[in-house]
């Protein structure tokens, strides 16, 4: 029988163990599934499974590294987030809108993941069509924190989070529109990267908002990701947005030491208004680390960065509106019953098939879009953007990272922010301003606050700089075991 | 400015959504709050500033004309709610 | 009170490509319904569109041939509306920066040149069809024709009446096709037209109030839609009663036009900049090699043979009526090495009646430049009367062979040696000693008698001018 450990064996090691026969795909792929059927009746952290499906693409790997064409990611399987069409699989997007959407193509991330012989070991749960900070807006009900169940995981990427922090997946997919990897990997306490704007191809990733979209990716540790963002960043031709860039190898630089490394602490993310301080005292101590690692660091000023929620919440909710319009009921998705005319079918399939946070979203990027407003909110909204990302581009000037915290507090409790969306939306404070700069963000676990539950830090990459951030968050796990500490539940 | 009700039911018309009296009563605190939180940009001075639709200055690739795309009906058929004859069927369009 | 008609026209003109604007399903027209509806054209989830590059380029050629502004930096927007036709719920279009602006279109209409002022063209994607027929009381979708390139052309209102309306289209029709962006196809959908029409009292600054007319798909509709929309609104108006602002749809049937139900609705379409796309760069590079590419214009080509042929403004007019026409008649005026006016009046005279006739092309022609060429030598050189030409053109284009074999086989050439015609006047003179005297006591009317016997002697094929000096000189005695 199979004898690794899954809760603290890195991606490299399982390579290494299925490319030396030590155990097969199947076998490892089987032991998550079993992972999932014990422990997902309490966290919910799957929409869709479908063993025989996920057995079919171990079985292939098997047969690939028989042949000794395995690449580095053969045969691990890795659950994607809900939000990327597969082909074959139920793509809710956490709406009831999508429930019966089984896609008929790949998202070019998905494309990307099959290449490389990974298994799709389920479809996570998520917020909404991206739209929460909680997991709570989701049609399949709220996935529960591994740490605390009666804890949220964050949003919108909750189920991924939770499953890799529970250690149903190894890894999972994700995307961010506004902190939906980094807020959650903070709350679950692990890793994960969102890539600069463009890096990671859109396609097939049903949209939230366009324009701040981004897919990533979460698993325990940096050096993971790394590995992770070898198979996933890539050039498609088939999004607009993509980048073509020369292939990087994410791991290369990993091991080099941090010795003046140049850490930017922007002001007003340590101004202590919101951030709790159990946060605050972990950011101390992981600054503390970095300090006898090597790195130095500076005071930067983001002086609009406290503009980046409003600004978000006039531009997301705006594109969304428009994103969202394709739902209609007509050539796919929901369908209200027995509509008596064609506004009827419109109105009430939308009605039927979106969720209250969607319908505020839309509602409110309908608003300010709308004649007479659009001049005021939304070209207001994208003018303060330019302000917030030469805010950014001042502060790269002088430093080589950036680092605050990912969210003010730890996991909050269900319900205490869904009757107030705006305190629901100042969760991503943090983290929003990063997608409006369309630059590369991470979240690493880094302390324990109250009733241990995890603290997240927040690294901030310049353009095209994912590979230092994986560097700084790697050099930090060496010396730290934050990112190995597994939830008791997933010891059940 | 807070929305009252009938500004409301246009903004949820022109989405197509349809809102319950229920829904509505609680959509407007909610939304107020939210036009509070949109309404602190007001106050920033950005005369002069080039409204920023993307945060990396790129410019559109051009695909060349070809056709790639073969006949997907087998493919997205089957998800349609109503269909006829291969046309997707809804209530009466009136011109 | 006297009336002014202000005329604004907006034309969609598909644009001559391979694959759609934002998706590489095919354009072709007529296949079987939704076989050319992609993912992407059926707005699934998570699809997105990029954009086709020789769209972008029609639109620059088309800015070239209307002397207009082409930006180098256009961006697409969204115009937000919902409707079956339009799976996104949005429409890619233009909005604040149209690849086109400016320009202008001249035309000839009543025998005069006139202009009119272009404010923009702008590319976008087209929508679907909705078929109302057979469904029980339901509309059935087909998606092939969504996101199908558009030019959308937009005059200034600088029309005056309907035939000027219609004389302007039928120029803006006949430019996209010769400049190679469109087919023209009417019938097809290919180049539609909506009139912004309005009134106001003569000699009044300000506009009345529009109404926009759709549907128009085909020139005499427009004229006719345009007429009646007209006579409604003055009617309306000396009434007292007012305009209002409104889209209508022009009733061929019933010949009226009226207000659409469907956008009653006060519409706001929320424009915004598509953020799935980014700012199209247009190059200088790009135009310069679009310019050198670019054909001489029918305006342009008009002129040039005015002045240098020295052909009438409507003979320049006909035969500048497409690039074809105007080829054949300068390949045939190559290949004659001169006579302009001949080939002009042949090409617009028997050829285009022989055209119109057998409902042909003008590259379907069974008569090529080099025969009409060869049959216009032989008028040249007397061989054949303009009549006898005629009927060996009728012979060349029902039968088709050469010109000379014809003339050889049917014995038509014309018969210009004097000794001939003199032994058949002195004949005929000898035959009619009466009528030679009548002539001679000055009954001149006697002279059509002798021309008929003449002609009749030799099966027509006298040269009628020398025929008839031949004549007088033997009458005179």
């Amino acid at each position: 029988m199979m004898s690794i450990d899954l809760e603290n064996t890195s991606l490299r090691q399982l390579s290494q163990a299925l490319v030396t026969r030590q155990v097969s795909s199947r076998e490892l792929t089987q032991a998550y599934l079993d992972r999932v059927q014990r422990l997902d009746a309490t966290l919910n952290a799957f929409i869709t499974l479908d063993p025989e499906r996920t057995l079919r693409q171990a079985d292939d790997a098997d047969a690939r590294i028989a042949r000794a064409q395995a690449g580095p990611l053969t045969g691990i399987p890795i659950a994607h987030k809900d939000i990327f069409c597969a082909t074959g699989w139920l793509t809710t997007c956490g709406s009831k809108m999508l429930s019966n959407f089984v896609a008929p193509y790949d998202a070019h991330v998905i494309e990307r993941f099959n290449a490389a012989g990974t298994c799709t070991l389920g479809k996570t749960n998520m917020d909404e069509f991206a739209m929460g900070s909680s997991n709570e807006t989701s049609f399949y009900g709220p996935v529960k924190n591994p740490w605390n169940p009666a804890r949220v995981p964050g949003g919108s990427s909750g189920g991924s989070a939770a499953a890799v922090a529970a250690r149903l997946a190894p890894a999972a997919t994700a995307t961010d529109t506004g902190g939906s990897i980094r807020q959650p990997a903070a709350l679950c306490g692990v890793s994960g990267i969102k890539p600069t704007y463009g890096r990671v191809s859109r396609y097939g990733m049903i949209a939230y908002a366009s324009s701040l979209d981004q897919g990533g990716v979460m698993a325990p540790c940096a050096e993971d990701l790394a590995l992770l963002l070898n198979t996933m960043v890539g050039f498609d031709a088939r999004d607009s947005t993509s980048i073509e860039r020369p292939a990087e190898d994410f791991t290369a630089q990993l091991e080099q030491p941090l010795q003046g490394l140049r850490i930017g602490l922007p002001k007003p993310f340590f101004a202590g208004e919101g951030v709790s301080a159990e946060v605050q005292q972990a950011l101390e101590s992981a600054l503390h680390v970095y300090r006898s690692l090597g790195a130095q660091c500076v005071t930067v000023d983001l002086p609009h960065s406290g503009l980046s929620v409003p600004v978000y919440y006039v531009l997301a909710p705006a594109e969304a509106s428009s994103n969202l319009s394709r739902y209609d009921g007509v050539r796919y998705g929901w369908r209200a019953a027995q509509a008596q005319d064609l506004i009827d079918l419109y109105e009430r399939s939308r009605a039927e098939g979106f969720g209250p946070e969607v319908k505020r979203r839309i509602l409110t990027g309908s608003y300010v879009l709308s004649q007479g407003y659009y001049d005021a909110y939304y070209l207001q909204a994208q003018r303060v953007r330019r302000l917030i990302v030469e805010d950014f581009k001042a502060a790269f000037a002088h430093c080589d990272v950036i680092l605050g915290p990912t969210a003010p507090t730890v996991a909050f409790g269900f319900n205490e922010k869904t009757s107030d969306p705006v305190q629901m939306y100042l969760s991503d404070i943090f983290t929003i301003s990063v997608n409006l700069a369309g630059l590369p963000g991470m979240s690493i676990p880094a302390g324990f606050g109250a009733e241990n539950l995890p603290v997240g830090l927040q690294l901030i990459g310049n353009y095209f700089d994912e590979a230092r951030l994986l560097h700084v968050a790697h050099r930090y796990q060496q010396v730290t075991d934050w990112h190995r500490q597994v939830p008791p539940l997933a010891r059940l | 400015m807070p929305l009252n009700d009938t500004d409301l039911k246009r903004l949820a018309r022109l989405a197509r959504i349809r809102l319950e009296p229920q829904e509505l009563a609680s959509l407007a605190p909610q939304f107020a709050g939210i036009l509070d939180l949109i309404q602190q940009l007001q106050a920033v001075p950005t005369q002069g500033i080039e409204p920023l639709a993307h945060a990396l200055d790129l410019e559109q690739r051009l695909r060349a004309d070809e056709v790639t795309e073969a006949d997907g009906r087998a493919l997205f058929q089957p998800l349609a709610p109503e269909m006829e004859q291969g046309l997707y069927l809804v209530p009466q369009v009136i011109e | 009170m006297d009336w002014e008609v202000v005329i604004g026209i907006e034309t969609h003109a598909q644009l001559a490509t391979r694959s759609k604007i934002f998706s590489g399903a095919s354009t072709r027209f007529g296949a079987e319904p939704n076989a050319q509806a992609c993912a992407v054209d059926l707005a699934l989830p998570g699809v997105l569109p990029v954009l086709n590059r020789q769209a972008v380029e029609h639109a620059i050629r088309f800015g070239l041939a209307v002397g207009a502004t082409v930006a180098p930096r256009s961006v697409f927007a969204r115009k937000n509306y919902f409707y079956p036709d339009l799976p996104k719920g949005y429409q890619i279009s233009q909005y604040e920066r149209p690849v086109v602006s400016g320009g202008a279109i001249r035309f000839f209409s009543a025998e005069q040149e006139k202009t009119v002022r272009l404010t923009r063209a702008h590319l976008e994607e087209d929508a679907g069809k909705s078929l109302h027929e057979d469904f029980q009381g339901r509309s059935g979708i087909d998606l092939n024709r969504a996101g199908t390139p558009l030019l959308e052309i937009v005059s200034e209102p600088d029309l005056r009446s309907a035939a000027d309306a219609v004389a302007y289209a039928r120029a803006l029709h006949q430019l996209v096709i010769w400049i190679g962006i469109c087919d023209g196809n009417m019938q097809e959908g290919s180049f539609r037209c909506d009139a912004n029409v309005s009134v106001r009292p003569v000699g009044q600054d300000e506009l009345g109030t529009r109404c926009e007319i759709k549907n128009l798909n085909s020139f005499r509709f427009m004229e006719k839609a345009i007429l009646y929309e007209v006579r409604r609104q003055i009617r309306t108006l000396e009434d007292g009663g007012s305009i209002i602002q409104e889209t209508r749809l022009y009733d061929p049937e019933r010949d009226e036009t009226r207000a659409m139900r469907s956008k009653e609705d006060a519409q706001d379409y929320r424009y915004f900049p598509d953020p799935d796309l980014l700012p199209v760069r247009i190059s200088e590079d790009w135009v310069a090699q679009v310019r050198a590419t670019l054909p001489e214009l029918p305006a342009d080509m008009r002129a040039r043979f005015v002045q240098s042929y020295g052909l009438s403004a409507y003979d320049a007019d006909l035969l500048t009526g497409s690039q074809a026409l105007a080829q054949y008649f300068q390949t045939l005026h190559q290949l004659l090495g001169g006579d302009a006016k001949l080939c002009a009046n042949w090409v617009c005279g028997e050829f285009l009646a022989a055209l119109r006739r057998s409902e042909r092309e003008v590259q379907e022609a069974p008569v090529t430049p080099q025969q009409l060429c060869d049959l216009l030598r032989r008028i040249q050189d007397g061989t054949l009367s303009g009549k006898m030409a005629k009927e060996l053109f009728d012979v060349l284009w029902q039968e088709g062979g050469a010109v000379d074999a014809l003339i050889a086989q049917r014995g038509l050439s014309q018969i210009s040696d004097a000794g001939v015609l003199e032994q058949i006047i002195d004949a005929l003179l000898a035959a009619h000693p009466a009528q030679v005297a009548e002539f001679r006591a000055g009954k001149d009317k006697v002279f059509g008698f002798f021309v008929g016997r003449a002609m009749k002697a030799c099966a027509g094929r006298a040269n009628p001018e020398q025929l008839n000096a031949l004549l007088r000189q033997r009458l005179a005695g």
